[in-house]
């Protein structure tokens, strides 16, 4: 019951957070300056040409109009259309959230395993130069954002080193036999690992430059965690029983050192999706962020509003997920 | 315990060393770089094009290290970028600062509607991917230093708001704070008095903080060539350029690159180390 009026509560918050998404993207691209009717007509264009073009994307009406329009539009599953590839927006938008989807989830993989892996380590090794090396690594790794990161490995393992391909999503002369948008996902499927092979190399780097900060957070909280759970009772009791140190961490500490971590993930994975906007750009992946760069540059108003609100519905999602389950899993909130 | 504390100041202290020389070091650089820089900074020279840096054979002297492909000298462009860099921190930093621990402050301490208002426009901020929100608002301001400044404190004054908030609420249930009240202090004065002074440690590195992020902001903005003229240097509109050309001339994107990673290292280190020694448990 009170999960329920929870549930009920969390998502009234969020329409009404999404509400104000769209209100206030909408208000902002309207007062950029550049005009993007007049940046699609050739030189030569009467003024009539002007206001028709205007009218068709509905730009020759009040603010409050155009937004009514608009957002009756986005409840039926109308976005608009995009000005400056003259195709539907959530066409465009669902054509490339895939690649973005699969950029985010590999680096929050990553994360978890590099974290993860790091804060056992650092436990096995308690009071050691290892936690030591371990702590500092964690220190410069979270000071240090994902754009820098991406640099970083670009110099090191695209240039001096080259190991992996520092552009794009797949190699431009490859054949996809593809469906679907989520070509990691369909090459394994289809069995087709030279393309699998081939997609990994060119997502590993950005993934690893937006894996790295979120690892140190991992990596950070949970072995707090363990470090707490491991002065409990029942540690000390299998300990007693003769199990050794590292079946102590992973079979007993693990399970109840791991929830605080789990919410955590959860809130800064919304912070890795942001990131991917410039990562993507940095290593010319054809993703989401990508296109909404080069949108706000060609002033591509409706393609914009439909980037960020898809942006804006991913965030609340996720932290809306979070929230329920974490309230589902803390008894304390449950009954609260 | 003792000895504990004693490992943590010295390695705050070392922290706080090395972090605080870089910045002083960037800092009389970007002061004096008319002097400092061996070179002008926008003088290009074709002829001198993609020169490598003073280590290889085929560099030249005066170039310590190299040019980019128009000829430009990579060290003098680095020294102005830091003028840019640090102007951006220096004022979008502590305008954050102050705006976002003001309504923090004010949303933690008076609850109620203020609160309810405050942490509802805190949600929506972060339901923004924040470089696309960035980038959005230079695309409305138009590029220029003021216009990145504004963005900066546009976006990040949530970053503030959210834990300044959390802290005043933890201050607000103390006892002293009741006293303060009984004490015959107004609502004002005690917030003022109180609680801000309780605040400012975490306040203060957090700005620390703030000052790196703004510098990457600056970098991203200029990267995506919506910072300032393209000819202007900065660190971004140089690493840009550097991404283009990198399997030809990778010294353009490496050096500005550890400028940019050396100091928002730094500007973070620094924070934290102020927190530690500021610190009253630890102190």
């Amino acid at each position: 019951m009170l999960f329920l009026q929870r549930l009920l509560w969390r998502l009234a918050t969020t329409a009404v957070t999404l509400f104000g998404v769209a209100v206030i993207v909408f208000t902002v691209v309207r007062v950029v300056p550049g005009n993007p009717i007049a940046m699609m007509l050739p030189p030569g264009a009467t003024d009539a040409d002007v206001a028709r073009l205007k009218a068709l994307y509905g730009l020759d009406r009040s603010i409050p109009r155009q937004f009514l329009i608009w957002g009756w539009g986005v409840l039926h599953g109308d976005f608009g259309t995009s000005i400056s590839l003259r195709q539907p927006v959530l066409g465009l938008v669902l054509g490339r959230l895939p690649a973005t989807l699969e950029l985010a989830s590999m680096a929050l993989l990553m994360a978890v395993l590099m974290g993860g892996a790091a804060a056992l380590t650092a436990t096995r090794h308690r009071g050691t130069r290892v936690e030591a090396g371990i702590d500092v690594t964690n220190g410069v790794a979270l000071s240090i954002p994902d754009f820098l990161w991406g640099l970083l490995l670009i110099i090191i393992f695209g240039v001096l080193m080259p190991v992996f391909d520092i552009s794009g999503r797949v190699s431009p002369d490859l054949k996809l036999p593809f469906t679907t948008q989520f070509y990691l996902v369909e090459s394994v499927l289809r069995l087709r690992f030279d393309i699998t092979a081939d997609l990994l190399g060119h997502i590993f780097m950005p993934a690893l430059a937006l894996a790295i900060p979120l690892a140190a957070i991992i990596g950070q909280v949970l072995k707090q965690s363990l470090k707490e759970t491991m002065e409990l009772d029942y540690v000390t009791l299998a300990r007693t029983k003769g199990y050794g140190e590292t079946r102590v961490i992973l079979r007993e500490a693990l399970r109840n050192a791991i929830l605080p971590t789990l919410t955590l993930v959860g809130v800064q994975f919304t912070f890795l999706i942001g990131g991917t906007v410039i990562v993507e750009r940095l290593f010319s992946y054809e993703g989401l962020g990508n296109m909404a760069i080069d949108a706000v540059i060609n002033r591509d108003l409706p393609l914009i509003q439909g980037i960020v609100l898809c942006f804006a519905l991913i965030f609340t999602g996720v932290n809306l997920v979070v929230d329920l389950t974490y309230a589902a899993l803390n008894p304390r909130l449950r009954h609260a | 315990m003792l000895d504990g504390r004693g490992a943590i100041r010295r390695r705050a202290g070392a922290r706080l060393w090395l972090s605080g020389g870089w910045l002083l070091l960037l800092v009389t650089v970007a002061l004096f770089a008319p002097l400092v820089a061996p070179q002008d900074p926008l003088a290009q020279d074709l002829m001198s094009g993609r020169l490598p840096p003073f280590w290889s054979a085929q560099a030249e002297p005066g170039f310590w290290l190299g040019t980019d492909s128009l000829g430009r000298d990579v060290l003098s462009r680095v020294i102005w970028g830091a003028r840019v860099a640090l102007t951006v921190a220096c004022i979008a930093g502590p305008l954050t600062a102050l705006i976002g621990g003001a309504l923090g402050l004010i949303a933690g301490f008076y609850r109620g509607w203020a609160d309810r208002i405050i942490s509802r426009l805190v949600d929506i901020w972060m339901a923004f991917p924040p470089v696309l929100f960035s980038i959005l608002l230079i695309a409305v301001l138009g590029t220029g230093l003021t216009s990145i400044i504004l963005a900066i404190v546009v976006i990040d004054w949530t970053r503030f708001a959210r834990v300044v908030r959390a802290e005043a609420m933890n201050q607000g249930a103390m006892d002293y704070v009741a006293a303060a009240q009984v004490a015959g202090f107004s609502r004002l004065r005690t917030m003022t008095a109180e609680i801000l002074p309780n605040v400012l440690p975490t306040l203060v590195a957090l700005l620390s903080l703030e000052m790196g992020i703004s510098v990457i902001v600056e970098a991203i903005l200029s990267f995506v060539n919506l910072s300032l003229s393209t000819d202007a240097p900065t660190w971004g509109g140089m690493i840009a350029e550097g991404r283009t050309s990198i399997h030809q001339a990778w010294w353009v994107l490496a050096f500005p690159l550890v400028a940019l990673f050396l100091t928002v290292l730094s500007f973070s280190q620094f924070g934290e180390g102020l927190k530690d020694r500021f610190d009253p448990v630890l102190r």
